[in-house]
């Protein structure tokens, strides 16, 4: 058996490998791991494994990463190794492989930044009139230039979502239930005469809303102004979800919360391992009914779906998919890219399986859209 | 009964959770032992009918100790989770008083707002003990609540103490053994799981799923058992919206018991599959591609 000191020791050392692999760990749980050997044979390592896994870890997704990383640390601690610790091969495998062509090449194309052709030092200043031609214009045909002030007026956008009616309630001056402990604490002034009652009300909450965007090969040109547009949304308002598909789903809220948009959208990038191949929404949207929906689609949820419906799967699948969710989600929004050109008819075979199954179904094509978006958003009850 | 300073041992947690006719793996009775010993809540996920529930009436019995549960909901408040004051109580109170004739406001106010006029909600109770044992504290589908409540149950598990404006801070003079449930329907934010020994309930192997048959339903005949069991495994390779639970699993065998019923057959299994199944999606799948390739597994298996 390890001795005591060597052994607390080690305790935190794992507690660093755990950080270093993105597991949060509190000095606290630390201590706890340390306490609980009090109570267990140490020599016996399942039990000394499954200890540290109560107390250090609190999501389900890690438990896997803990496994490998606690089968890797503690041999390397039996066999003496005390340096050569194969961190590197760890986090590698925690980081999906990054072969794919990474589609998010705004500021600082994947790769190095001295080959590149320098950012321009002096940027445009766009003036009311250029403004509006901007709004109108189309995300496909945007130029380098444009794309950044796009994504400045972008983030000016008001997200004001409409609220929903919550089972809780606060104090309010005309509300429809009585707050009995206020009245009693009010009247006691009057010397227990019941003047005025104390009343409460339901009280308001945004809706959450979960955004499930295609980013298969003919939604190429929107992509990467879209995916920009869901870190607008992630980031600003609480409770919002975020998935991508191409032939499967992907979550990057994670990725998306993080502040700095870059460094953000790198993240989510480097998680999605299908970037502009082909697309299977109804598969896609399977998926997200079997695994995410009861977690993400509670407390009257806003689903909003960005594709073109190009399904190269099976259509019927996708018409039984989108019934379901339709009928687990507050409201169902298609948002379709293609809608902004003036000739479009949803020809295409997946948009047609979709169509009864959906609330509204609208243009994503330019900035003007999007606000039409935030007002339809704000506006309903 | 058992006490906590008795307990010395994993194996000694898993022998006693047996006789209560639960079976557990090593790894839970490991976080439970942990859980006693530490003092710490026991936050336990896992989908729906997987035993999480169960533990804590387990324990409740095993321990000798009292079982308060908190069912969750959205819009769980203070009132009805913490305390309440006892207004009529209060309003008959202040008629008294005025009837004797003085009303002093300060002292009027005092004596309203006196443990006397308290009504102790689940998590006050628990914060009791009697005869210096805590009770055991079920919060039940916390994901059910909302995050108001979570942020609320902060101070009570991190602390054990709850504060009422009127009457100071109240203090568990021992902790209570608070056990956590959650099926995961949303996330519960991390500063709560921090607080607690955390654990995963996974869907059973089929030897511990046969043991739980066993001790639960003594009366089925083996080979249904076998069966039954060997069924529902196979069932939860579908890609179904909701898998059977070990709940699901007892149910459908106590059914088929009560229908006198030796061995499985296509017939039987589609007229009870409402036991396991409760989407009627899921419902219509099995029935249509998944009944008969099982059943000729099972077959082959048991």
């Amino acid at each position: 058996m390890l001795e005591q000191g060597n052994l607390l020791r080690n305790c935190v050392l794992f507690g660093r490998l755990l950080r270093a692999l993105g597991v949060e760990i509190t000095p606290t749980q630390i201590l706890d791991l340390v306490e609980s050997l009090n109570y267990i044979e140490i020599g016996n390592r399942q039990d000394f494994k499954q200890s540290a896994r109560a107390v250090l870890i609190s999501r389900q997704e890690q438990l896997a990463l803990f496994d490998e990383a606690f089968d890797l640390f503690w041999q390397a601690r039996a066999a003496n190794e005390l340096t050569d610790l194969d961190l590197g091969k760890l986090l590698r495998k925690r980081r999906k492989p990054q072969t794919q062509q990474v589609v998010y090449r705004s500021s600082q194309p994947n790769g190095t930044e001295s080959d590149q052709v320098p950012e321009p030092q002096i940027e445009r200043i766009y003036t009311y009139s250029n403004q509006e031609l901007l709004r109108q214009k189309d995300f496909a045909h945007l130029d380098h230039d444009e794309l950044h002030a796009v994504k400045r007026l972008m983030a000016k956008t008001v997200w004001n979502l409409e609220p929903r009616r919550t089972r809780r309630t606060v104090r309010a001056a005309r509300g429809r239930q009585i707050d009995l402990r206020h009245t009693m604490r009010q009247n006691l002034r009057h010397g227990g005469e019941f003047l005025r009652l104390a009343r409460r009300e339901r009280k308001f909450k945004r809706r959450p809303i979960v955004v499930i965007c295609d980013i298969s090969g003919s939604m190429e040109r929107y992509s990467r102004v879209l995916l920009q547009f869901i870190y607008v949304v992630t980031s600003r308002l609480d409770r919002v979800e975020s998935f991508v598909f191409g032939t499967r789903l992907t979550r990057i809220t994670r990725q998306l919360r993080t502040r700095n948009i870059d460094q953000a959208l790198r993240d989510a990038s480097a998680t999605i391992v299908d970037w502009a191949g082909g697309t299977r929404i109804g598969e896609s949207i399977r998926t997200f009914n079997v695994e995410w929906a009861r977690r993400v689609l509670n407390q009257g949820a806003v689903v909003l779906i960005i594709s073109d419906g190009w399904e190269r799967g099976d259509v019927e699948l996708l018409a039984r998919e989108m019934d379901r969710l339709h009928r687990s989600c507050h409201q169902l929004i298609w948002l379709n890219p293609l809608l902004g050109d003036v000739d479009y008819e949803p020809l295409v075979r997946g948009i047609q399986a979709a169509l009864p199954h959906i609330d509204n179904f609208l243009p994503v094509h330019n900035l003007a859209s999007l606000e039409q978006l935030a007002a339809l958003l704000a506006a309903q009850t | 009964m058992i006490d906590i300073a008795q307990l010395k041992t994993i194996d000694q947690v898993q022998n006693l959770l047996a006789s209560c006719h639960y079976v557990c793996d090593r790894s839970l009775a490991t976080t439970i032992f942990l859980a006693l010993k530490l003092q710490r809540p026991l936050f336990l996920e896992g989908e729906a009918g997987v035993g999480k529930t169960e533990i804590a009436k387990v324990l409740a019995l095993l321990l000798a100790r009292p079982l308060i549960r908190l069912q969750c909901y959205e819009g769980l408040d203070v009132n009805t989770a913490v305390y309440e004051w006892n207004y009529t109580q209060q309003m008959l109170q202040i008629r008294l008083l005025e009837a004797a004739g003085d009303v002093q406001i300060e002292s009027a106010r005092r004596e309203l707002f006196s443990p006397q006029f308290l009504l102790k909600r689940p998590l006050l109770q628990a914060l009791e003990s009697v005869d210096g044992l805590a009770p055991v504290l079920l919060i039940d589908e916390l994901d059910r609540a909302d995050e108001e409540f979570e942020a609320f149950l902060l101070e009570v598990l991190s602390d054990f103490q709850i504060t009422v404006p009127e009457l100071g801070t109240i203090k568990a003079t021992t902790p209570p053994i608070a056990i956590i449930t959650s099926n995961r329907t949303r996330e519960i934010h991390d500063a709560l799981k921090r607080r607690c020994l955390y654990h995963w309930i996974d869907y059973p192997s089929f030897e511990k799923e046969y043991g739980i048959v066993l001790v639960k339903a003594p009366h089925a005949p083996e080979k249904l058992a076998r069966q039954v069991v060997t069924f529902v495994q196979e069932l939860r390779r579908e890609e179904l919206y909701k898998l059977p639970g070990v709940a699901e699993t007892l149910d459908w065998i106590a059914a088929l018991v009560a229908l006198d019923q030796e061995t499985l057959t296509e017939e039987i299994v589609n007229d009870t599959l409402g036991a396991l199944l409760k989407y009627r999606d899921d419902i219509q799948q099995v029935q249509r591609s998944a009944v008969r390739p099982i059943l000729e597994r099972v077959q082959v298996m048991v």
